[in-house]
């Protein structure tokens, strides 16, 4: 076979990829064909990769196998991290996906003996730029999930403005490459300054704005791969890196939305720090509390109760004590349900996931939006763990820094009972009216131990 | 500008509209999954490490590719193995009483 034919075979597997891949994530519009698509996509890509392994061009086996069995190595493991690892973990693939992209335009740069054309150069650089922007960025990012590295936000005075300033040199130096693509000595300064601009920009973003983050940085990462694509002329990474980056993309502007900000008021807005001093001056109020007989006793008495979710509760990895209360309370003949608010947790979707690991069924689980309608005909709206998301001030007090962000709307329930570590603020560092409701009971306490408790009160659990 | 440019901006803008109309549809019950998908199917340049490295040009290009190549199929493996288990958690009230 002559190597033309070979390259037509590995066009043909490309193409094939492309379309599996398409299907892949149009299988995951519904729970129920959902698994198809992992399926899809691994056929695809496994045609990709062992049509490319039989590429004329490749030669060098031993650089190729050894990788190979390296990454599977490293891939495994970290496909089968608990499922409270998760932010973590998806942080970390997009730390590695950018460093994959950010080694290939780096390699292409250097790669060849005829120097690369000014067009070219400004295709590398812009990809080295992102690529490794994003991968230092999803470190931190994961640094701070793994809790290796401080969750609150990191700042100082002038901080946008150096980050800024950084930023503004990767870009002149990528300028002067451009110009004279020759000057092979700025290409490794530019590399270097795109690594610490990442480490700047992630360092100052607090463990709440994590899911717009993380969003991001798969956006980031994916466009860094069609980037790569153009630089390589390859359409299956323009593609795939297409398809990845507005995956992110969408899903940063569903963040966003939920929190009623902007892409730049999170990047370089520091939430956390301004509102710590502005919650200083307030007066003591006064709290119901309440035992976990109490919170038994209003449970079994009620038709209605809906269950709002937060990252207190994957903290305490809650989720198996909540489905105790679940099956108890369902066998009573309550009805429970669960109000998930997209950016409850640390990642976009962390509360099913964590929720249907602890074998609740998906069909209990229900949108924000469309359980806020139900909550004033609601006899129980427990909240485990979660607070932002169930501020009424964010209805109505216009000072408030989360004024206009979307809530559940537990105040409308005809009782609210919060789990809760303490009275202290969360770590937004906004006061919570709900908590002063005469409607609201204060369950204080670890959120598993308190659910546990309840469980227990109720004559079930072990 | 070259001829290759204007045809892989072609294709870029439309995978991003396809891109866009299936993951519009994807639930957000799902959004999780979504990302770790999105995220193995992204480590397709794994075929790109492949051929740099794979070609053996110079030590530096080489040794720059083979760390792609690690770096990119763990995600691959990685991603489809998580997205999978994660997937299989997902049951409905109806298929558990079955």
């Amino acid at each position: 076979m002559t190597a033309l034919d070979l390259q037509q075979y590995l066009d043909f597997a490309y193409i094939a990829a492309v379309v599996l891949f398409i299907l892949s994530l149009k299988f995951l519009s519904s729970p129920t064909t959902a698994r198809w698509g992992v399926l899809a996509g691994e056929i695809g890509a496994a045609l990709a990769v062992i049509a490319t392994l039989f590429s004329p061009e490749v030669t060098a086996y031993r650089w190729i196998l050894v990788p190979l069995i390296i990454g599977a190595g490293v891939g495994i493991p970290l496909g089968l991290v608990h499922m409270t690892a998760v932010p973590q973990r998806t942080a970390l693939s997009h730390a590695f996906g950018a460093l994959s992209a950010a080694m290939i335009g780096i390699a292409e740069y250097y790669v060849g003996t005829t120097p690369v054309t000014r067009f070219e150069m400004g295709e590398i650089a812009l990809e080295v730029i992102i690529g490794s922007l994003t991968f230092t960025g999803s470190l931190i990012a994961a640094g701070k999930l793994q809790e290796i590295l401080p969750q609150r936000p990191i700042v100082y005075r002038g901080q946008n403005f150096v980050s800024l300033s950084v930023l503004g040199s990767a870009l002149a130096l990528a300028v002067a490459l451009v110009v004279n693509p020759a000057h092979a000595l700025l290409f490794p300064i530019m590399v270097m300054v795109a690594l610490i601009f990442g480490v700047m920009l992630v360092t100052p973003i607090g463990g709440a704005d994590m899911p717009t983050v993380i969003s991001l940085l798969n956006s980031y990462a994916g466009f860094s791969a069609a980037l790569l694509g153009f630089v390589l002329n390859s359409k299956v990474l323009v593609v795939a890196g297409a398809l990845d980056g507005s995956s992110g993309f969408i899903l940063s502007v569903i963040m966003c939305k939920a929190m009623n900000r902007s892409f730049t008021n999170v990047m370089f807005g520091a939430f956390g720090q301004v509102q710590a001093s502005a919650a200083g001056a307030k007066e003591e109020r006064v709290v119901r509390s309440a035992t976990a007989e109490d919170a038994a006793a209003i449970l079994s008495a009620a038709n209605k109760v809906v269950v709002v979710p937060g990252y207190g509760m994957a903290v305490a990895q809650a989720q198996h004590k909540v489905r105790e209360l679940y099956d108890i309370l369902a066998k009573k003949g309550v009805e429970v349900r669960f109000a998930i608010h997209p950016v409850a947790g640390r990642m976009p979707g962390h509360m099913n996931v964590l929720l249907a690991e602890a074998d609740i069924p998906y069909d209990r689980l229900v949108e924000m939006d469309e359980i806020n309608g139900d909550l004033p005909q609601t006899d129980v709206a427990l909240v485990i763990g979660a607070n932002d998301v169930t501020n009424p001030a964010a209805r109505t007090d216009h000072s408030s820094p989360i004024f206009g962000m979307p809530i559940i709307d537990v105040d409308k329930a005809h009782t609210v009972m919060v789990i809760k570590r303490s009275m202290n603020p969360g770590f937004a560092g906004i006061d919570n009216p709900l908590y002063y409701l005469d409607r609201t009971l204060m369950l204080f306490g670890d959120a598993k131990q308190f659910v546990g408790g309840i469980v227990r009160e109720l004559g079930g659990g072990h | 500008m070259p001829a290759d440019f204007i045809s892989n901006l072609y294709v870029f803008i439309l995978a991003g509209f396809v891109g866009f109309e299936v993951i519009k549809r994807v639930s957000p019950l799902l959004h999780t999954p979504l990302m770790s998908l999105t995220n193995a199917l992204d480590a397709i340049v794994v075929v790109a490490a492949i051929i740099i490295a794979g070609r053996h040009e110079t030590r530096l290009t080489t040794i720059l590719g083979a760390i792609a190549v690690a770096a990119s199929f763990s995600n691959m493996v990685g991603g489809f193995v998580i997205t999978d288990r994660m997937l299989r958690m997902f049951k409905s009230g109806r298929s558990k009483q079955s």
